[in-house]
């Protein structure tokens, strides 16, 4: 019996010592901030590695099989969605990207980057998604080169959108009545629904000049329309100026664009002329102390 | 006869006012200026907006909410927060949230209004939410860099500025510094720029931003205290868990990552909204001087940046009628982590405590039933 007592209140003892959680008083390990186990040191003379207009630090570039979360798959999936919409896109089909499933990149001998991608793409319109296998080749070296890109998707063209595109063109393509419009989307996210196919073919246009500025650096995608305007059509194309504006998520910067769009059903979305607008910095001034 | 056709003349033309207000309102075009409550929360609102329902939110709730002026922007507007909770003789635990850190991102402080409404409409008959606003309080932000959010609203022109609005220097005519490159978090050193016209500009050195220093100021007051610090942005659908740095890992990263996945899979409970969780430099880019890296930093234990919608069809400009579903799923996922953030600081106290009191009576009952 006594023994009994003697070994059950050990156990009682050891178990009321050693409590298996933790009261939390809150703080975590540190206390100051240079005295984190895990915190770069921090010294007087700490070196930025960027200078003047500069680039964000050199990325390792991931070799082989990637993560279909990680930022590598899903920018290169990204230029598959604009190349995409340079090939298929008109003001009633715009393709986004869905979902990575799986990808892989390898170095090409001094020449450049190649990925492997499975991709699920969706068409917003419609809400058709189509499965997509497609390869990339980011060329290397020196001056900035379009990325390469070969895709086949099952399932996307199956949304129909040729009574809907032809109807619109019927619509504009006299040149009585040209259309015009601007901050497609507002501040509001809002737009007319007459001016949406035109919001659909700025994002398709905008994917000619996003397909050729992209790199495994950047992830672009259309912010707005600032402003368009109809010509008068030419050669059964209907002809268009825009403005547009596009975010690059890297940098964080919003760059603006002038193109020359046309477009027709049989011809698709082409892209005839861009030109890249200048940053205004002295717009940035405060509102009551310009002009 | 006279006074039987009037008056039925006059009801006829009553019923047919009321039946014709009732029409005007249902097929009325959507007016701006409608502050009904049913709607208030499917509007993104201006700074003046939000400041009148800040003290609108005091005024309705006296007992639950306070306000604090804890520092001052460049262009010396206050930056006040929201203090929520039962009030309590002893030191509580809280939980942070900002908003709007950075001004284009207008569904933030949307979010930040819809989940102080969310609580403040709940905590009396939600079980779960009573505890938590009896054990801790919620300090809310709405807007962090006012005079960059003011700013966006000025017009179409501004609305995509992100940073705040303190003048370059050293001859830079650019404005404005990326508040969120500014902490005193490895500043300076990945993911930035130095050029002051760049929008990840991260200032001459770290907390050159008084609305920088400001928050670091009050987590550093308060850093015994704050179990989890939340900070909202848009877009692209993210949960991001520290640190920005690809080489560093936070040493909690397995929990947080855990609570982050939770909270994503909460979120696509809601709507079907896939949010990705990771570190920056994994699902995103890599990038230093963040808020959420300095939360860590000083020991915060659960730190988050949510990225909301969408995937960059719209971006920015993010449609007002996805504010409501929008706010829907991120409440979600902000709950997950305080209600994991409130368990395991509360319950688990608890269970010590309760395992303590029962090894202590069943020692009194054997020791007792043997000496008998």
């Amino acid at each position: 019996m006594g023994w009994t007592l003697l070994i059950l209140l050990v156990v009682l003892t050891v178990v009321h010592g050693n409590p298996t959680v933790m009261v939390r008083t809150g703080s975590g390990p540190t206390v100051g901030f240079d005295q984190h186990p895990n915190s770069v040191p921090l010294g007087e003379d700490i070196q930025t590695t960027t200078e003047g207009e500069s680039e964000v630090v050199e990325e390792v570039m991931t070799t082989g099989v990637l993560n279909p979360s990680h930022y590598p798959a899903r920018r290169a999936a990204t230029v598959v969605q604009h190349y995409l919409n340079t090939r298929y896109g008109s003001p009633y089909r715009w393709i986004f990207l869905s979902t990575v499933h799986s990808g892989s990149a390898e170095d090409v001998a001094e020449m450049g980057r190649k990925y492997q991608l499975e991709l699920t793409m969706q068409e917003m319109i419609s809400n058709v998604s189509g499965q997509c296998s497609a390869e990339l080749f980011f060329p290397g070296g020196e001056g900035q080169s379009a990325p390469q890109v070969q895709a086949s998707c099952e399932g996307l063209h199956q949304s129909n959108t040729t009574a809907q595109e032809e109807a619109f063109y019927q619509q504009h393509r006299a040149s009585n009545n040209l259309v015009s419009g601007n901050n497609i989307p507002d501040s509001y996210g809002h737009m007319e629904p007459s001016m949406k196919p035109f919001w659909q073919l700025g994002g398709v246009a905008s994917s000619f000049i996003m397909l050729r500025e992209s790199n495994e650096s950047t992830l672009y995608n259309m912010a707005q329309v600032a402003n368009f305007t109809q010509l008068e059509t030419e050669k059964d194309q209907l002809r268009f100026n825009y403005h547009v504006l596009l975010h690059e998520m890297i940098s964080q910067e919003i760059i603006h664009w002038k193109l020359l769009v046309t477009w027709s059903p049989e011809q698709g979305v082409q892209v005839l002329q861009t030109e890249l607008q200048p940053k205004c910095h002295h717009c940035e001034a405060p509102p009551n102390t310009t002009n | 006869m006279m006074m039987l056709g009037l008056g039925s003349v006059g009801l006829v033309l009553l019923s047919l006012a009321v039946q014709s207000g009732h029409g005007a309102q249902d097929s009325a075009v959507w007016s701006r200026e409608e502050t009904t409550e049913r709607n208030y929360y499917t509007r993104y609102h201006n700074m003046s907006e939000i400041t009148a329902w800040m003290e609108q939110m005091k005024r309705e709730n006296p007992d639950v909410v306070s306000s604090m002026v804890y520092g001052q922007t460049y262009e010396r507007r206050n930056i006040t927060l929201l203090k929520i909770g039962l009030s309590s003789t002893v030191r509580k635990k809280a939980i942070w949230m900002d908003c709007g850190i950075h001004a284009r991102e207008w569904i933030a402080p949307a979010f930040c209004q819809y989940f102080v409404r969310e609580i403040l409409r709940t905590y009396k008959t939600d079980t779960k939410v009573n505890e938590m606003m009896k054990n801790l309080d919620f300090y809310i932000t709405p807007v962090l860099n006012v005079d960059g959010y003011i700013y966006s609203w000025h017009n179409e022109s501004t609305r995509l500025w992100r940073k705040s609005r303190s003048p370059g220097t050293g001859g830079c005519t650019c404005y404005g510094t990326d508040l969120n490159r500014n902490f005193y978090a490895n500043w300076g050193m990945v993911g930035v720029s130095t050029d002051c016209c760049s929008e990840t500009y991260c200032g001459t050195k770290a907390l050159s931003e008084s609305e920088a220093w400001a928050v670091t100021d009050m987590l550093g007051k308060m850093r015994e205290d704050i179990l989890a610090f939340l900070t909202i942005h848009s877009y692209s659908q993210l949960i991001l868990v520290p640190y920005g740095h690809p080489n560093i890992s936070a040493p909690n990263y397995d929990e947080l990552m855990e609570v982050g996945l939770g909270a994503a899979m909460a979120i696509k409970a809601v709507h079907g909204m896939d949010y990705t969780v990771g570190t920056s430099p994994d699902i995103l880019y890599p990038f230093l001087g963040s808020s959420q890296d300095f939360a860590r930093l000083i020991g915060i234990p659960l730190s988050f940046t949510f990225e909301l919608r969408d995937k960059g069809e719209h971006g920015f400009e993010l449609p007002e009628d996805q504010i409501q579903p929008t706010c829907e799923e991120a409440y979600a996922g902000a709950q997950h982590i305080i209600t994991y953030t409130h368990d395991k600081a509360f319950y688990s106290y608890a269970a010590t405590v309760t395992a303590t009191l029962w090894t202590t009576l069943l020692a009194a009952w054997v020791s007792s039933a043997i000496l008998l």
